[in-house]
C-alpha cells in the first residue's frame, strides 16, 4: 500500500479486523467449567506437558467476567445447566464456546433424565471434542480451531 | 434350604423366628448376603429388636426395587450393619403398587431420614411418620418417579426446565 511509503521505517498497515483478531485469537483465556472427569484432562492441557500456554491460553480465570472461552468439560445435568448458564451469561462478549468429550456434545453415556443430552441444548457450541474423556492433544486441536473461526471472523463492526 | 449361617447369624435368625413368626416370611441366602422378608407392617418393631437385641447400630443403606409385577410390586430394603459382630442384614419388605407406604424407621436409625426421602423421589413409596418426606434430588414440582421401571429413560420432554438460551434483556 503506498502509505507506507511515506510514513518510512518502523511502521506497518494492517486491518483493525486483523488485528483485533490476532490479539483475540492469541488470548482466549479459558474459564474451566470442569463438572466430572473431562477436567483432569484439562489440567493436562494447561500444565506445562501439553502447555496450552503456547496458544496464549494458560490463564484459568475463574471469574466469568475474565474469561472468553468456556470450555465445558464433563457431563452437565439439569440442575447444573442453570448455573452454567448464568456463568456463560456473565461472559463478556465476544465470547466461545468448547464442549469437551463425548458427555457435553452428546450426553454420552449418561442416557438418564437427569442429565442434559447435549450442552449445546442451552448453549451456542463452537467447537465439541470427540473422546471420553479426549486426550489433552484433541482439546488443543479444539482451542485451534477455535483460533482459526476468531481470525476469519469480522471482529470491527459499525456501531449502530 | 440350604444355608450356610454364621452362629451369631442363626441365632438372629431364630430369634426372629421365635419372636416374630407371624411376621416373619422369607429368609434366604445369595452371593454371601442374607435377605430376611417381612411383614411391611412390623418392619419398625423388627429394626428395634435387631437394633437393641442384636447390635445391629448402623443402617447402611435403604434401598427401593421395582420389581414390576402386578401384586406387591415395590421393594424396599434396609441394608443393616452389625459392628460388634461383622454382620450385615438385608431386610426387606413387599408394598403394594395402589398403596406405595410403609413406615418410617427414622424413630430407630435417624440416618434412615435421607434413604427414605432418595426412595420417595425414585419410586414414590411413602414412609408413614416420616419428619421431612421430600424430594431430595429432583425438583420439587417434578410429577414422575424417575427410578419405577415404566419412567422413560430419557426422562419426560419438557419436565425439567433447560435455562433459556436467550439472556434476559435489559
Amino acid at each position: 500500500m503506498g502509505i507506507e511509503n511515506s510514513l518510512g521505517d518502523g511502521f506497518l498497515t494492517t486491518k483493525v479486523d486483523s488485528l483485533t483478531n490476532w490479539a483475540r485469537s492469541n488470548a482466549a483465556w479459558p474459564m474451566p467449567m470442569g463438572l466430572a472427569c473431562c477436567a483432569i484432562e484439562m489440567m493436562a492441557f494447561a500444565a506445562p506437558k501439553y502447555d496450552a500456554a503456547r496458544f496464549g491460553s494458560e490463564v484459568m480465570r475463574f471469574s466469568p467476567r475474565q474469561s472468553d472461552l468456556m470450555i465445558v468439560a464433563g457431563w452437565v445435568n439439569y440442575k447444573m445447566a442453570h448455573a452454567v448458564r448464568r456463568i456463560w451469561d456473565q461472559m463478556p462478549d465476544p465470547k466461545w464456546c468448547i464442549a469437551m468429550g463425548a458427555c457435553a456434545s452428546t450426553g454420552g453415556m449418561h442416557r438418564c433424565y437427569g442429565v442434559v443430552q447435549g450442552c449445546d441444548n442451552f448453549l451456542p457450541v463452537d467447537a465439541y471434542v470427540s473422546g471420553c474423556p479426549p486426550r489433552p492433544d484433541a482439546l488443543l486441536h479444539a482451542l485451534m480451531k477455535i483460533q482459526d473461526k476468531v481470525r476469519t471472523e469480522h471482529s470491527t463492526k459499525l456501531d449502530t | 434350604m440350604n444355608m450356610e449361617l454364621s452362629d451369631t447369624l442363626q441365632s438372629l435368625v431364630d430369634d426372629l423366628s421365635e419372636n416374630y413368626s407371624d411376621q416373619l416370611i422369607d429368609v434366604y441366602q445369595s452371593s454371601g448376603d442374607t435377605f430376611i422378608r417381612v411383614q411391611p407392617d412390623a418392619i419398625v418393631e423388627i429394626c428395634r429388636f435387631l437394633k437393641d437385641e442384636h447390635h445391629f447400630i448402623y443402617l447402611s443403606d435403604i434401598l427401593g426395587a421395582d420389581r414390576f409385577t402386578s401384586e406387591e410390586r415395590f421393594e424396599v430394603i434396609y441394608n443393616i450393619v452389625s459392628l460388634r459382630d461383622r454382620e450385615r442384614v438385608f431386610l426387606k419388605v413387599w408394598i403394594e403398587e395402589k398403596d406405595p407406604t410403609v413406615d418410617s424407621i427414622t424413630d430407630v436409625w435417624q440416618s434412615a431420614s435421607w434413604h427414605e426421602r432418595q426412595v420417595y423421589d425414585m419410586f414414590g413409596v411413602r414412609f408413614n411418620n416420616h419428619p421431612d418426606l421430600r424430594r431430595i434430588y429432583m425438583p420439587e414440582d417434578f410429577d414422575y418417579y424417575p427410578l419405577r421401571k415404566e419412567f422413560p429413560l430419557l426422562g419426560i420432554p419438557g419436565s425439567i426446565e433447560l435455562p433459556s438460551s436467550t439472556p434476559d434483556t435489559e
